[in-house]
């Protein structure tokens, strides 16, 4: 019997195909002879063969290294996949993330403003424009048989959706009042302190002064006496005492306050700013001095802080009346030159002004 | 986005020739045709140009042992095959690297691989442990190891390199080392 030694050297001389002769044909005598001996040679050539795996793979590794390094790289890289810029491979690696953070802060924004009542308030203006809106009855079936029934002579049964104020420019029937109180109507109507309604015609219209001047069309509406007051031209001075006349309700009501800046809300010199209390429906009511003479139109007032209302001053009125093509009127628009309040105490004042001033009914 | 990887491609059947010649030049040839488009896959989904490198390389490893082993049918093109293989293997480092892998840019048509790569993996274990093994056994054995079963050179040169009086004690020297060569890698 050969020795282990012996036998691997000899299997080794085997697989390496070394063998020849009879030395070989013993070898394979001996394989198939003994079967122990055949497993070893089997053993054996695995193990061999597993060596030689990892033979060719140690050198299949270093050709490629080898073949790796012989080429360009980078020629490669820019071929098959051109670098983005840098801002472009950011935003398309963080933009899933961007997109989340986004949606949460807009939802968080959106949430907070909505649970704040953002939203609910209107944002363009600071300043509240004080047409009045009339909180108006359901007009039901029966109210309108009503109607029909026994129809008033004069004027709407109904009340109407807003309400302003307006006063007599001349004593013709012209009416001047604020054109966000006319805006968008279908019809006006001015009632006077004595609850009688005349139809009205809007005939000028002044966006940017908020002016509008109406004419009374009703054939029941009788010419009145010449006006008590007359159209300041030069500006009001700070401090001066002012009152306003105006239908915050259904019934005039006196306001009285001054002249606290010479413009109005961000520094518009269309307007004073004034401080009077003044309410939705006050709009388009006279502003006028001690003297009874008209310096401005209440037209608005200042949100969220008090004692800040804005008239718009008086010249402006008188350009606008000038404004007016006289030859499209009708009857002759004649401004008032002669004042008949001064002196007379406030509550003289107001019952001379009354009739003057008319509620403004938009429907 | 998507842009085809362009160069002369060497028909599949003269690699297949080549890689059972040892031929390198084909081993050249594969490597330059097919490694632009394993590049491509990689920078596209997260990984850099040594990514590429393992990944290609490992793939060429998979198909030189599929090829070898004598079972390799051209039922698909090569590279589709390597392309499989390397997508299959990335997608494995990415899940290793615990890196998303939701959806993964692809650049060619896949065939199904997954027993290629559990064939791979198989023979890769035992490399592992063979390289292990020889690494322990120190030298000179690894050397004579090396030389006698991997390079074949005959028992006469190894006893010049390693200054053996004669043939007879150099390959009682390799018998111990096989010896212990094998307890190293049979242990483990």
């Amino acid at each position: 019997m050969k020795s282990d030694l012996e036998l691997t050297n000899l299997i080794d001389a085997y697989l390496k195909g070394e063998l020849t002769g009879s030395v070989l044909a013993d070898f394979e005598q001996l394989r198939k002879s003994d079967p122990s001996f055949d497993m070893k040679v089997v053993e054996h050539r695995n193990f061999i063969l597993n060596l030689s795996d990892y033979g060719s793979r140690v050198k299949l590794s270093s050709d490629m290294n080898a073949i790796h390094e012989s080429l360009d790289i980078q020629a490669i890289k820019d071929e098959v996949a051109p670098e983005a810029p840098k801002l472009r491979r950011l935003w398309k690696k963080y933009r899933v993330n961007t997109a989340i953070a986004a949606s949460v802060a807009f939802i968080a924004v959106s949430a907070t403003l909505l649970s704040t009542g953002y939203f609910s308030k209107s944002i363009s203006t600071n300043v509240n424009l004080l047409r009045r809106e009339i909180n108006s009855i359901k007009r039901s079936q029966n109210a309108l048989i009503k109607n029909i029934n026994d129809k008033p002579s004069k004027g709407p049964a109904d009340p109407g959706e807003f309400g302003g104020t307006g006063f007599a420019l001349s004593s013709n029937g012209y009416v001047v009042t604020n054109f966000h109180v006319v805006k968008g109507a279908d019809s006006v109507y001015v009632q006077n302190s004595e609850g009688e309604a005349f139809k009205v015609k809007l005939i000028y219209i002044d966006p940017a002064y908020d002016l509008a001047v109406l004419q009374i069309t009703d054939p029941s509406f009788e010419k009145l006496a010449s006006l008590p007051y007359t159209f300041k031209k030069a500006a009001s001075d700070v401090g001066e005492d002012v009152f306003t006349i105006g239908f915050p309700r259904d019934e005039q009501v006196l306001g009285k306050g001054y002249v606290s800046a010479k413009n109005g809300y961000a520094g518009d010199t269309v307007a004073y700013q004034v401080s009077i209390p003044v309410n939705p429906g006050n709009s388009g009511g006279p502003l006028l001095d001690n003297r009874g003479n008209v310096i401005g139109i209440i037209n608005g007032k200042q949100a969220l802080l008090d004692g800040a209302a804005f008239a718009i001053k008086s010249s402006f009125i008188l350009k606008s009346i000038e404004a007016i093509p006289q030859d499209s009127l009708d009857e002759k628009l004649v401004v008032n030159k002669r004042n008949t309040l001064a002196g007379l105490s406030r509550k003289d004042q107001f019952k001379k002004l009354e009739p003057y001033i008319y509620m403004v009914k938009v429907y | 986005m998507k842009k085809e990887v362009k160069s002369s491609v060497p028909a599949d059947s003269e690699i297949v020739l080549g890689i059972l010649n040892d031929s390198k030049e084909t081993l050249s040839r594969l490597y330059i045709s097919y490694f632009p488009m394993v590049l491509q896959l990689v920078l596209k989904n997260s990984g850099n140009e040594d990514d590429a490198k393992d990944v290609f390389q490992e793939s060429v490893i998979v198909l030189y042992n599929k090829v070898k082993a004598g079972n390799f049918e051209l039922n698909s093109k090569l590279k589709t095959f390597l392309y499989s293989v390397c997508r299959r293997l990335w997608l494995k480092r990415l899940n290793e690297q615990s890196k998303t892998t939701r959806n993964i840019q692809d650049f060619s048509e896949i065939i199904a691989v997954e027993d290629d790569l559990e064939k791979h993996e198989e023979k890769d274990r035992q490399f592992e442990l063979m390289e292990s093994a020889l690494i322990q056994l120190g030298e000179p054995c690894k050397t004579i190891i090396e030389d006698y079963y991997i390079h074949n050179r005959s028992m006469q040169e190894i006893c010049e390199k390693f200054g053996y009086t004669n043939a007879d004690n150099a390959k009682t020297q390799k018998y111990k080392c096989l010896q212990r060569l094998k307890k190293l890698f049979f242990q483990t």
